[in-house]
């Protein structure tokens, strides 16, 4: 399955919002088996230095991943994938926190399309250099 | 501090792990995929970080003082359920930066036959 939209470089890609949730996080320990308590226990987050729960880096970037895998028809089509984790995604007990994230088309070839991602939660950026290369 | 013998040294996986769908179902769950015919593109992670952890532990580093730094994917295959892996791992490079020690790991996923399914590179950053 290919993209049906003909992009072209400098396209921007429509944004999609996420949620992130202490429940999306337990979730997420359960599902990759990284039950890091920093993750989910703001107790022992705080006792640590942690201004309360965070998001798995990984977590956060698998959500980006959905969006990339959607923009590329299926996950089959993702040959590459990177980010940093710049700012940690703090998540508050009861709190619905929004993530979104947007992507632009850097480059575009026969074999590939490259594209710079963004991910943003209460309007500053949580992951750096996030880029993906899928199939067209 | 990491032994700076072990850079550039790979730890062989010993055990494979085979993909059930149910694993790939809740990790794509997780994340709000509904296609699950493949696995996300950061399904590596639930076997690269899991065998980074043993040999950084095993090394000496405190598992408990880690945060992850960045992490790129490299996809050949999609992984996909029933695929056996076993995932072998070098320490590529480590360094100290203000007491920190950032260490840079990567992990091949190998299938039973023996072709890279995809490549997963983890720096982490183990707080002084």
């Amino acid at each position: 399955m290919s993209n049906v939209a003909p992009w072209n470089v400098g396209d921007a890609l429509p944004a999609k919002r996420y949620v992130i949730n202490r429940a999306a996080l337990v979730a997420y320990a359960n599902a990759s088996g990284d039950q890091n308590p920093i993750h989910q226990n703001e107790e022992f987050a705080k006792s640590v230095g942690l201004e309360n729960v965070i998001a798995h880096g990984m977590f956060t970037m698998g959500l980006v991943g959905q969006y990339v895998s959607e923009l590329a028809g299926s996950s089959a089509n993702v040959q590459e994938f990177s980010a940093r984790f710049t700012k940690p995604v703090v998540v508050p007990a009861d709190v619905d926190v929004e993530l979104i994230v947007s992507a632009n088309v850097a480059e575009v070839s026969d074999g590939a399309i490259r594209l710079d991602l963004s991910a943003e939660c209460n309007e500053a950026k949580v992951l750096g250099m996030a880029k993906a290369v899928i199939r067209p | 501090m990491l032994n700076p013998d072990l850079v550039g040294h790979t730890f062989t996986g010993v055990e494979s792990t085979t993909i059930t769908p149910e694993s790939i179902a809740a990790f794509a769950a997780a994340l709000g995929e509904s296609n699950i015919d493949v696995a996300p593109p950061t399904y590596a992670i639930t076997i690269s970080l899991e065998q980074s952890q043993s040999v950084l532990q095993s090394s000496g580093l405190n598992w408990d003082r880690v945060v992850h730094g960045d992490q790129k994917f490299v996809i050949n295959e999609p992984i996909r359920a029933g695929m056996k892996i076993t995932c072998n791992s070098t320490i590529e490079s480590a360094r100290v930066v203000a007491g920190n020690e950032i260490v840079t790991v990567r992990s091949d996923l190998v299938d039973a036959a023996s072709t890279v399914v995809a490549i997963s590179w983890s720096t982490l950053v183990f707080r002084a």
